[in-house]
């Protein structure tokens, strides 16, 4: 049996477990005659804003059955008790251990990657993090990201159970040939205190959300190490401004100190999805394009016309940002000002 | 007064195009330099305040060929003061055999580390366990993703992002901790730190296990997407053409 750790929000499972159940039927389908379920962990929603009341766990529980008869699952696992009402990694674990599978999967989230790892150190497993694809079954050798993305590993993944995470959209969620009708079985695993002691003890959320802006935005000006320096940016500044944008960053450039962590885009920052996506002086590593390939239309500037940023742009103009940029916001700003 | 480990990892430092090896099985770091992952520097910033705080001590610990020498002169330039090469191919350790190597270490040691970090992911392999691994192979509480964490008495409160807000743990010391970059700013070595670092004797170890590897058959790069750029000109010139397209994609309208 193939069992996959579903993580949930407000709208049912999120998009990167629906990604691996996908993924998950692909391998039963390779490998012949396994099953695929499904465990949630705790209150149901808990993913997202706080789970709410009965009713609108109930809802969430309707929009799961939905999609995971979409997706063809088996049977629903779902794991839930007063020891389990905040997230902890190793409850986590035992919760999944207490559904015994041949293959555990989850989405290479923050949460998937943790108690998968839980899971796999208590049963002396390996761990293959961040596949991406199936490249054998016998015996099962699997290609996953490494360097961030920039390069794939062919791995051989041995071991019972066999332990793997399912790197983020690179896999298309789609509907099952044949939907099923899944059974939900409710159960309370036991916990032992010890599981309890990495528990949260409380969620801050208190601060605004200063990714929210950059996420949520419709124009982002990103900058790279192109711009300079920490005093380089007045001129994105301004162009972010006239535009009504958001600002985002490389790694480079929050790594550097230049702006703060929250605007960094990529792997290991936001991901955006824009009308317009304005790539300053910027290169365009594979875990910048993480960040921002969902982009609707994606503009480069920048000094060399091989970079990536610039070969896997919509348009690009070649040259200095320092020059480009000012000459930009002029341009949007006669633009507007004579009510064009 | 808390004694701290940070284990940290020797890695290509990959800027552009990447190269493999001959034989696909590395990356071809010939004509590039060698770093620390992100993680890890956020991991030894935060130790380094930590040790600050409370009067305590940084050992820095890497696994890996002589050449890792030169990542943790660089961790004790930032102020760690001691530091422990294992010295083994790392090539031939999966992140099972990283955390079994350093819990051996840890067990043999006489120090008694308080808190023991590491980063979050490896910039390289990216295997997202041997924090946790190590705090399973040492019965100690393990907590991932951490951004900030301040010591209380006999026990560590840390925060990491959730999914929510921010999540807060508190758990008792001694403690694993794999740390994520955004929540300190790793600072530059000092000239006194540097100093330092050049003299400091680093204590040798060969590794206690025997690894089983980790099970890597070969890497390949992903392909390259033809380019569909239009390319609109050069500089300034260049400048009226992408006002009529973001004109046209409706983005000037608000
Ligand atoms: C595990 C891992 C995770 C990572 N996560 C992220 C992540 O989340 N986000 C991220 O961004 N990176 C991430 N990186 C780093 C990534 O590999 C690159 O190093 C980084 O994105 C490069 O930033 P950059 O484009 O600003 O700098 P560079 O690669 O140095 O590029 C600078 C660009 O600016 C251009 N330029 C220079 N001067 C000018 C000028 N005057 N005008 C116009 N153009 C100019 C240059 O031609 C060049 O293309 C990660 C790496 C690893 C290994
Ligand atoms: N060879 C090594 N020597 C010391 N620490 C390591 C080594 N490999 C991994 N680590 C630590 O474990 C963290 C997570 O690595 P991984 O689980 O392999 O992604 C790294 O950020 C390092 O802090």
């Amino acid at each position: 049996m193939i069992l996959v750790l579903v993580e949930t929000g407000s709208d049912g499972a999120t998009p990167t477990s629906l990604e691996t159940l996908t993924f998950a039927r692909e391998l039963a389908g390779r490998l012949g005659g396994e099953t695929v379920e499904a465990l949630i962990i705790g209150p149901l929603g808990a993913g997202e804003a706080s789970a709410g009341g009965p009713e609108a766990q109930e809802r969430v529980k309707e929009k799961l059955s939905a999609q995971l008869a979409e997706q063809g699952v088996d049977s629903i696992h779902h794991a839930a008790g007063e020891r389990l009402e905040r997230y902890g990694a190793s409850g986590w674990a035992t919760a999944l251990g207490a559904v015994p599978a041949a293959y555990v999967l989850a989405a290479g989230t923050p949460r998937g990657s943790e108690v998968l790892a839980h899971v796999a150190a208590r049963a002396g497993a390996m761990m293959a993090a961040n596949v991406v694809g199936i490249v054998d079954t016998e015996p099962l050798v699997l290609s996953r990201q490494v360097m961030g993305g920039g390069v794939f590993e062919h791995m051989r993944l041995d071991g019972a159970p066999r332990v793997l995470t399912v790197a983020g959209h690179a896999v298309d969620p789609v509907a099952a040939d044949d939907a099923s009708a899944p059974v939900w079985h409710e159960f309370e695993p036991e916990l032992s205190d010890a599981d309890l002691v990495t528990a949260v003890v409380r969620v801050e959320t208190g601060a605004p959300d200063a990714t929210s802006t950059l996420t949520g935005a419709r124009v982002v000006v990103g900058a790279g190490r192109g711009v300079g320096s920490a005093d380089g940016f007045d001129d994105l500044l301004q162009l972010r401004d006239q535009l009504g944008a958001a600002l985002g960053a490389s790694r480079v450039v929050t790594s550097l100190g230049w702006r703060p962590h929250h605007e960094q885009i990529g792997q290991t920052g936001s991901r955006i999805s824009p009308e317009v996506y304005l790539a300053c002086g910027i290169s365009g590593a594979v875990q910048h394009w993480a960040g921002c390939q969902s982009a609707k239309m994606i503009v480069a500037i920048n000094t060399d016309p091989d970079a990536p940023m610039v070969t896997q742009a919509d348009y690009a103009i070649i040259g200095d940002l320092h020059q480009v940029v000012p000459a930009l916001t002029a341009a949007l700003r006669r633009r507007e000002s004579s009510g064009g | 007064m808390v004694n701290l480990l940070v284990c940290i990892k020797r890695v290509p430092e990959i800027a552009g195009e990447i190269l493999l090896s001959q034989d696909g099985h590395s990356i071809d770091a010939r004509h590039v330099g060698h770093t620390l992952s992100e993680h890890d520097e956020c991991a030894i910033e935060l130790a380094v305040g930590l040790a600050g705080d409370t009067g305590g001590e940084v050992r820095v610990l890497s696994l890996g060929t002589a050449e890792a020498a030169e990542q943790l002169r660089y961790a004790v330039a930032l102020g760690a003061g001691a530091a422990t090469l294992i010295t083994a191919d790392p090539e031939s350790y999966g992140p099972a055999d990283v955390a079994a190597a350093i819990a051996a270490e840890v067990r043999a040691s006489p120090a008694a580390y308080d808190l023991i970090l590491v980063g979050n992911d490896a910039a390289d392999t990216g295997d997202f366990q041997v924090g946790v691994r190590l705090g399973f192979a040492l019965g100690r509480p393990v907590l991932t993703g951490i951004n900030t964490a301040e010591i209380h008495g006999s026990s560590v409160l840390a925060r990491g992002a959730g999914p929510q807000g921010t999540d807060v743990f508190e758990v008792p010391l001694p403690a694993v901790m794999a740390v994520q970059e955004g929540g300190v700013e790793p600072r530059y070595p000092s000239i006194r730190g540097r100093l330092k670092a050049k003299r400091l004797s680093i204590d040798r170890k060969d590794p206690l296990i025997e690894p089983i590897g980790s099970g890597r058959v070969k890497l390949t790069l992903p392909p390259t997407k033809p380019s569909t750029v239009q390319i609109l000109g050069e500089g300034p010139d260049a400048v009226p053409a992408l006002v009529e397209i973001l004109a046209s994609s409706g983005v000037l309208n608000r």
